[in-house]
């Protein structure tokens, strides 16, 4: 058995939570700081979780494309991206972005506001505030959001197929070697990529549940 | 320590507007829910940006409108005490008070600590302190953070009546640590009369000028005075001559201490300065129906009006065994010329 798609799948998930993490609550906190245009914000960042992964892919193809502005810029210093494993990590960032993000702005919102008023009328500066009060007070939802994110990146599908192909050994993932399996009639293969990827969802998800219930008791 | 304010923010429903100063003294504002007062508190903290307007302390200036001044609340060193007193619920009392410290100083806190009779509790989180202790981690944490005045939004009332009284002494004990001077604002007459020594009553956002507390519960200027220092009794009334009046929901002509101006237009009397009399002889005394007797914890509420009349119900306050002894007794009321308001608007 061919063991790279189990590989590329965890690099590029890894990658992209990674990326995700800190991208997710760095939007949820501009967000809520904003006085105007939250709703259309929270809209575009929400945007590829609703969107069939096939259009968020077709757009990446676009946005990327050879063809395209960016594309053009990204070849002067010889960088190509399509169908390349970068193309599936910002795939995967894209439609697992959504999740870290409304799971923190969420968390961020649940806090008492009046908490925040008064270190800052203690003389808090909002670099500390954001530091040693709102993160660690926000834990909870950061750490949901986090597997969350992390298990959407693990399974994505349409978008990497899109954007990535599936091209065996480079960026070829679990669930597209699936479907790759499926085609070629081999379900025995399809199976067992199958399987893998239902116990590490269900362990990862099962792990974040326990660790909230005893942080809640 | 001064501070004097004059600002002006439009809200949803009506403007704020309010123009006063604080000076070596415990100033309240006193109104109902949602008049605007704890948002006067939160622009002179900074957390609310006025429309316009000029906030100063001491000389400097906090905000000014024309000049394009707003310090950040950083900046402003208020102590804002909140309702919930908004402790940091992931760090312990002693990480609360070293936490918005400007240099830790070696024994600052155990000092504070002992102050605040918190020893024994530095390494608890918020949410196992009871109430008082809350409160005294939220003082002992405002003056850590070298805050110049204090402003306290409401800061009893979300407690039960027990719990309440004891932290109020305990706030009256704590007020000289910051020099006697803070800003209150209540909705509750009897808190903001034992703390304060000066009361502004605002209104829909409408502050009128501010008078000591034992002038404005004395003779409040208007309704809205009359109605939030506790004064059950309000009818419309009209000046008859130049020592009576009659006032036409109670349908009574009654006698006043001082001459009732022209513009008279309501009269108010307190439920507790009714006075009992044996028979119907002497001016301002008159011959009342019970309309319904509502027993109270610690007494009993008549609700009177003149016999045979069919007129507004006044409520009349007094204690049990005082209206044991006249229950069921032909009724004679006195209403004191002294005791009774007149309002201009």
């Amino acid at each position: 058995m061919e063991w790279s798609p189990l590989i590329v799948t965890l690099e590029t998930a890894v990658t992209a939570t990674f990326i995700t993490f800190f991208l997710g609550i760095g939007l949820a906190y501009g967000v809520v700081r904003l006085k105007r245009g939250q709703g259309l914000m929270d809209a575009l960042i929400t945007l590829p979780m609703v969107l069939p992964p096939t259009v968020v892919g077709f757009f990446l193809l676009l946005a990327f494309g050879k063809r395209s502005a960016i594309g053009q810029l990204l070849l002067q210093f010889d960088i190509t991206l399509v169908f390349t494993w970068k193309a599936a990590v910002i795939a995967a960032v894209v439609v697992s972005l959504p999740l870290m993000y409304r799971t923190a702005r969420g968390a961020f919102e649940q806090l008492d506001r009046n908490i925040i008023y008064a270190a800052r009328t203690l003389g808090v500066s909002e670099w500390r505030i954001f530091w040693h009060i709102l993160i660690p007070n926000a834990r909870h939802g950061i750490l949901a959001g986090l597997v969350l994110a992390f298990t959407r990146a693990l399974g994505e599908f349409g978008a990497t197929i899109m954007f990535a192909g599936n091209i065996p050994g480079r960026t070829q993932t679990m669930s597209t070697a699936i479907y790759a399996a499926v085609q070629a009639n081999d379900y025995d293969l399809a199976g067992k990529w199958a399987m893998s990827l239902v116990v590490f969802s269900l362990i990862f998800v099962l792990a974040m549940n326990m660790w909230l219930n005893k942080k809640t008791v | 320590m001064e501070l004097t304010v004059f600002l002006e923010k439009k809200l949803r429903d009506f403007t704020l507007q309010a123009d006063f100063t604080v000076r070596d003294e415990v100033f309240a504002l006193l109104g109902a829910s949602g008049c605007g007062k704890s948002m006067t508190l939160k622009c002179i903290a900074g957390i609310e940006k006025p429309d316009k307007g000029r906030i100063m302390l001491d000389g400097q200036v906090l905000f000014d409108s024309e000049k394009g001044i707003d310090l950040p609340p950083q900046k402003r060193q208020m102590g804002y005490l909140f309702q919930n007193y908004a402790l940091f619920p992931n760090m312990t009392v002693a990480e609360n008070l070293r936490f918005v410290m400007k240099e830790d100083s070696g024994n600052k806190v155990p000092k504070l600590l002992q102050r605040f009779q918190l020893e024994g509790l530095e390494n608890a989180y918020p949410a196992a302190l009871s109430g008082g202790q809350q409160q005294r981690v939220a003082f002992a944490r405002i003056l850590a953070s070298e805050a110049k005045l204090l402003l306290l939004d409401e800061p009893f009332s979300a407690l039960d009546s027990y719990l309440k009284w004891q932290l109020e002494t305990e706030l009256m004990d704590m007020l000289p640590a910051y020099g006697g001077t803070a800003l209150l604002v209540s909705h509750d007459r009897g808190e903001v009369y034992r703390l304060a020594d000066k009361i502004a009553v605002i209104n829909r956002g409408q502050m009128e000028p501010p008078a000591k507390k034992k002038e404005l519960f004395r003779h409040p200027k208007t309704l809205s005075a009359t109605l939030l220092t506790g004064c059950k009794n309000i009818s419309a009334a009209q000046r008859e001559d130049g020592s009576h009046i009659y006032a036409a929901d109670w349908k009574l002509s009654l006698k006043t201490s001082t001459e009732p101006p022209s513009g008279t237009k309501y009269a108010g009397i307190r439920a507790h300065f009714l006075e009992p009399r044996e028979g119907a002889e002497g001016e301002n005394v008159f011959s009342m129906e019970v309309v319904r007797v509502i027993e109270d914890t610690f007494s009993f509420i008549v609700m009177i009006r003149p016999a045979g009349q069919d007129a507004a119900p006044i409520r009349w306050e007094l204690e049990k065994k005082d209206w044991q002894r006249l229950s069921g007794r032909e009724l004679f009321i006195y209403f004191p010329p002294e005791a009774i308001m007149l309002l201009e608007s």
